[in-house]
């Protein structure tokens, strides 16, 4: 009402000015009604009427609201002061904005992982299901045992599996191949998105043999098909086979379970392959309402129980556990340890921004003390003078919170380009209207912070003391709250510093660990095999075992050899390896990783043979079956026991023979060490996998050999797919890219919060000596040496340096707390950190005392004297 | 107007004005010169009512919702803005009416009281 009255206050005003003339008409008509001649009507009318502009004053004051109309006044002023201090303004702004820019940027990727929820609908009840063990928290779940679940859970209304898939596209477009998903044909139904045009999957073609159809992504429809309606119903080639299009999904859905698929067909299961108790399937479900995860495990341990008990799955141990977390959960609680510290520390960096800041302005108003008590001893109350600054910063804040948001966008698309591969929800990382509310709300909250000390140090000044008797001040008021100002940005840089001391020495740690393997000059390419002619194993095991002949008769590669999975490649080909009761010990399964390799991998690798033979080229498919293990298994199995004549089973195909035990080698990430595995000859798997990599040992630099090695591969045939080609060192340095990544903004929040604080220091000292002029020139008048003033000077700034490092010590030891899923083979207490980190603090502040200090020391007592 | 100087503005009874004016519009809309001209001549020009207060206090009653306006034509032809008593305003005319008679009353029996103890000394 008041808002609508203030803002319709110029038509009101229009609107009266008529009625006034409307008024005197009608007493000039009563007047000479009266008998009066027109010229007295009218000037008596005018007479009984007064003052219409003062009537109009009046009602506009009734209309006007004070609080507004003052605070037009104070933007005004506001604004203006801005403009009259630009390098002030300026410097403000830029720290303020990298303060709301950094944290902006921060909160758009923290966002989606921590606080919104996943893009479905009742995502609450979507709920990741893993077979659960002590030693492995998440084991994929296998076909079989999902049947089980599938057709006995009443707790859950539907559930789904899925698995990768990578066909190759052909046709009339250059061939390329995409990343895509096989589910179950209700996967869509758990995530309760349906394609926004066609048809979902039907559960009846879910069956060996059944019609090969394909659901599209809308980016994929719009980038190869023109966005073309009429491609429902045509058939398009996947890896040499057709398949129907039956849907394109909605442009917004954002999968979160594979964000990189484009397309989707069915899994269509084939029981007839043989057991389907591998574990290679990935398992989602959506609860019914009300039901809570808890209830879920319970249900599913019995259902696993009764299906163990009935079916005796060989890859299965006596009982099987599950886990079902929410989806949300399950997708975001890799990295949440490292995005809340993230999220600390850029949180600090912009406290360090405020603090910063609220120097600025205390240094300022020590000069607009005058001012202020001069308005206070003219009449303007504590309450208009405090709102007044306040104003005046905040419109600062505000200047400085919109170029952050600017900021903030580039960041963003920053900090999308150098975030890790598997990054999780990375697609929806970006400016929406959550995002630029928040950074407008800290924006605000910043400007209060740190627009209220000034603030009130302006609305408290006494008028008398200002005014009076300041020219004649001889020491100059040190300003406590500066220093306590100072000594909190120092802590926080040091908190900073020590967190991102101790990231970078884990790194440092981390790339010392032995990987198992030598990953200089090795070049690595994925080669796919697709279509028809490779549906053989035979075909399949001769096209690469040519691709290997060819690869070794480069120029410059030493050696070479194929396998089905690579460390630190991100693959996961896990079986049961189950070793049958013999005289000593009773029958076991472990899981380990299976590498289907050709002979010459172990050495090609590097990886030491520990004891036994290597492959060679009499272990083919039909001879008898031979493996190699990790020494980590030989030891858990055989202890000291020699294992080589021993047998193993691998999944679903055995009794391997034992011939060699090889070194452990990281599979997952450098830092874990979970290694148990087996090497089998790639011939001998009974299925052969049609995805290998070629490991390429060279003389020089591998990356320079992978044109040759590429166009050596496709001499064999050129149909075939290149799927990823780096080298070791490479793979190596990306396994760690999550802690990298946290590394990079920890570093650069680190060195942001160190320079703030620097500036701080001599933003700090230089006030002071400016101030304490007159001081130093008595000082020196009465015979203190230039070094005697250098090193009061600087014992001031060191002192509060001190302080600071104190207290950030003590927060750093707690804080430090936050970053322990992130250290590897440091203590969070690690004393290299933080006596490098001290020094550090100590020398930047030495040299941020050095300038105010030489200024001080250079006082000409006679000038000191004289001014003012 | 040499005689008693009457009350207006801020020396009138603060509410008084406001509870004047909703009473005559009890009779139907009037245009500010009418509600003027009816409250002067109804209390026989005892008070006076100046613009400078009869236009504040009729923009206060639109404000509060008591009363509201339209532009109409006069009843000498001319454009006139016209304000009528809304159901609130009768609501409110109502308690101040009441409000008004107490106050009367309390304010008679002091001032009785007064003139009693007058007649003593």
């Amino acid at each position: 009402m008041g808002i609508r009255r203030f803002f319709g206050r110029k038509s009101e005003d229009r609107d009266l000015a008529q009625e006034m003339e409307a008024h005197l008409a009608h007493q000039v008509d009563d007047n000479l009604a009266r008998g009066m001649s027109a010229e007295e009507a009218r000037r008596q009318a005018y007479l009984r009427l007064g003052n219409p502009q003062r009537l109009r004053e009046q009602v506009w004051r009734q209309n006007s609201l004070v609080f507004l109309e003052s605070l037009w006044q104070d933007l005004r002023y506001a604004v203006r002061r801005l403009r009259v201090h630009p390098a002030f303004t300026t410097v403000g702004v830029l720290t303020l904005a990298l303060g709301v820019g950094a944290t902006t940027a921060i909160f758009s990727a923290v966002n989606p992982i921590l606080f919104a929820s996943l893009p479905y609908p009742q995502a609450g009840r979507i709920m990741a299901i893993w077979e659960t063990a002590k030693e492995r928290p998440r084991i994929n779940g296998t076909f079989g045992m999902y049947q089980g679940l599938r057709d006995r859970s009443r707790y859950f209304e539907t559930m789904a599996v899925f698995k990768p898939w990578q066909p190759t596209l052909t046709g009339d477009y250059e061939p390329e191949r995409l990343e895509g998903q096989r589910v179950s044909s209700s996967y869509f139904k758990v995530l309760g998105i349906a394609p926004f045009m066609g048809n979902d999957f039907q559960a009846s073609d879910d069956r060996p043999n059944g019609p090969n159809v394909a659901l599209l992504s809308e980016s994929l429809w719009q980038r190869r098909f023109a966005g073309d309606p009429k491609i429902i119903g045509k058939q398009i080639t996947l890896s040499g086979q057709l398949y129907l299009v039956i849907g394109i999904m909605p442009r917004d859905f954002e999968n979160v379970l594979a964000p990189k698929a484009k397309l989707w067909s069915l899994l269509q299961y084939d029981l007839s392959l043989g057991p389907a108790w591998g574990h290679h399937l990935e398992t989602v479900g959506r609860l019914k309402p009300g039901v809570n995860p808890a209830q879920a495990v319970q249900e599913l341990n019995a259902i696993g129980r009764e299906v163990l008990t009935e079916q005796h799955p060989q890859t299965y141990p006596r009982e099987v556990r599950f886990l079902v977390s929410s989806l949300q959960s399950d997708v975001t609680s890799g990295v949440k340890p490292a995005l809340l510290a993230v999220f600390g520390a850029v949180f600090l960096v912009l406290i360090i921004a405020c603090v910063n800041i609220a120097n600025l302005l205390l240094g300022r108003s020590v000069q607009r003390q005058s001012e202020f008590a001069m308005r206070a001893a003219l009449g303007a109350p504590g309450g208009r003078l405090l709102r007044q600054v306040l104003t005046e910063n905040l419109v600062l804040a505000m200047a400085g919170g919109v170029v952050g948001v600017g900021f903030a966008m580039l960041a963003i698309r920053l900090l999308v380009s150098i975030s890790p591969a598997n990054f999780p929800r990375a697609g929806s990382i970006g400016m929406d209207r959550t995002v630029l509310a928040f950074g407008l709300g800290i924006t605000t909250l910043a400007g209060l912070a740190f627009g209220l000390m000034p603030a009130l140090q302006a609305a408290w000044s006494e008028p008398r003391k200002d005014l009076g008797a300041r020219s004649r001040e001889v020491t100059g008021g040190r300003s406590p709250i500066r220093s306590v100002l100072v000594i909190g940005e120092v802590a926080v840089a040091l908190v900073l510093l020590i967190g991102s001391g101790l990231l970078l020495r884990s790194l440092e740690h981390l790339f010392a660990v032995d990987a198992g393997f030598d990953a200089a000059n090795v070049l690595t390419m994925q080669i796919q095999t697709a279509g028809r002619k490779y549906e053989e194993n035979a075909a399949v095991h001769r096209f690469f075992n040519n691709v290997l002949a060819s690869a070794l008769g480069v120029p410059g590669a030493r050696a070479a050899a194929l396998t089905s999975q690579v460390p630190l490649g991100g693959e996961l080909d896990e079986y049961g390896a189950r070793f049958e009761a013999n005289t000593t010990q009773p029958a076991q399964t472990y899981s380990v990783y299976r590498y289907a390799v050709t002979p010459g991998y172990i050495a090609t690798m590097g990886i030491p043979l520990k004891s036994g033979r290597e492959f060679n080229q009499r272990d083919i498919a039909g001879a008898p079956l031979v493996a190699l293990i990790s020494e980590s298994l030989a030891r858990g199995r055989f202890s000291q026991k020699d294992p080589i004549g021993q047998t193993l089973q691998l999944g679903p195909q055995g009794p391997f023979t034992i011939v060699g035990v090889v070194g452990d080698v990281k599979q997952l990430s450098l830092a874990m060490n979970q290694a148990d595995a087996v090497y089998i000859p790639m011939e001998q798997w009974q299925f052969a996998d049609n995805a290998m990599s070629l490991m390429v040992r060279t003389r020089s630099n591998a990356a320079d050999l992978a044109p040759a090695i590429r166009s050596a591969v496709w001499s064999v045939d050129k149909n075939q797919a290149i799927v990823r080609a780096t080298t070791m060192e490479q793979l190596v340095t990306e396994s760690e890219a999550e802690r990298h990544f946290v590394f990079l903004l920890f570093e650069f929040f680190a060195l942001t919060a160190l320079v703030l604080a620097a500036v701080g220091i001599y933003g700090v000292l230089a006030g002071s000596v400016s101030e304490r002029t007159r001081e130093i020139g008595i000082r020196s008048a009465l015979g203190a040496s230039k070094g005697i003033v250098l090193r009061m000077v600087i014992r001031q700034g060191l002192s509060l340096t001190a302080i600071g490092v104190a207290l950030g010590l003590v927060a750093a030891i707690f804080a430090s707390q936050l970053l322990i899923t992130l250290l590897f083979g440091v203590s969070r207490f690690d004393v290299v950190t933080y006596v490098g980190v001290v020094a550090l603090l100590g020398g930047v502040s030495l040299i941020a005392c050095w300038l105010p200090a030489w200024r001080a020391a250079g006082v000409d007592p006679a000038i000191a004297l004289k001014a003012e | 107007m040499g005689r008693n100087k009457p009350p207006s503005g801020p020396e009138m009874l603060q509410g008084t004005l406001d509870m004047l004016i909703l009473q005559t519009l009890i009779t139907g809309p009037a245009h500010g010169h009418t509600i003027a001209h009816v409250i002067e001549h109804s209390s026989q020009d005892v008070l006076q009512v100046e613009q400078g207060s009869l236009y504040p206090a009729l923009h206060r009653l639109a404000e509060r919702g008591w009363v509201s306006s339209y532009w109409g034509t006069s009843e000498n032809n001319r454009k006139a803005k016209y304000y009528k008593l809304t159901a609130k305003g009768r609501k409110q005319l109502l308690a101040e009416t009441s409000r008004w008679q107490q106050l009367v009353e309390a304010i008679g029996r002091v001032m009785a009281r007064a003139a009693g103890t007058g007649d003593r000394s």
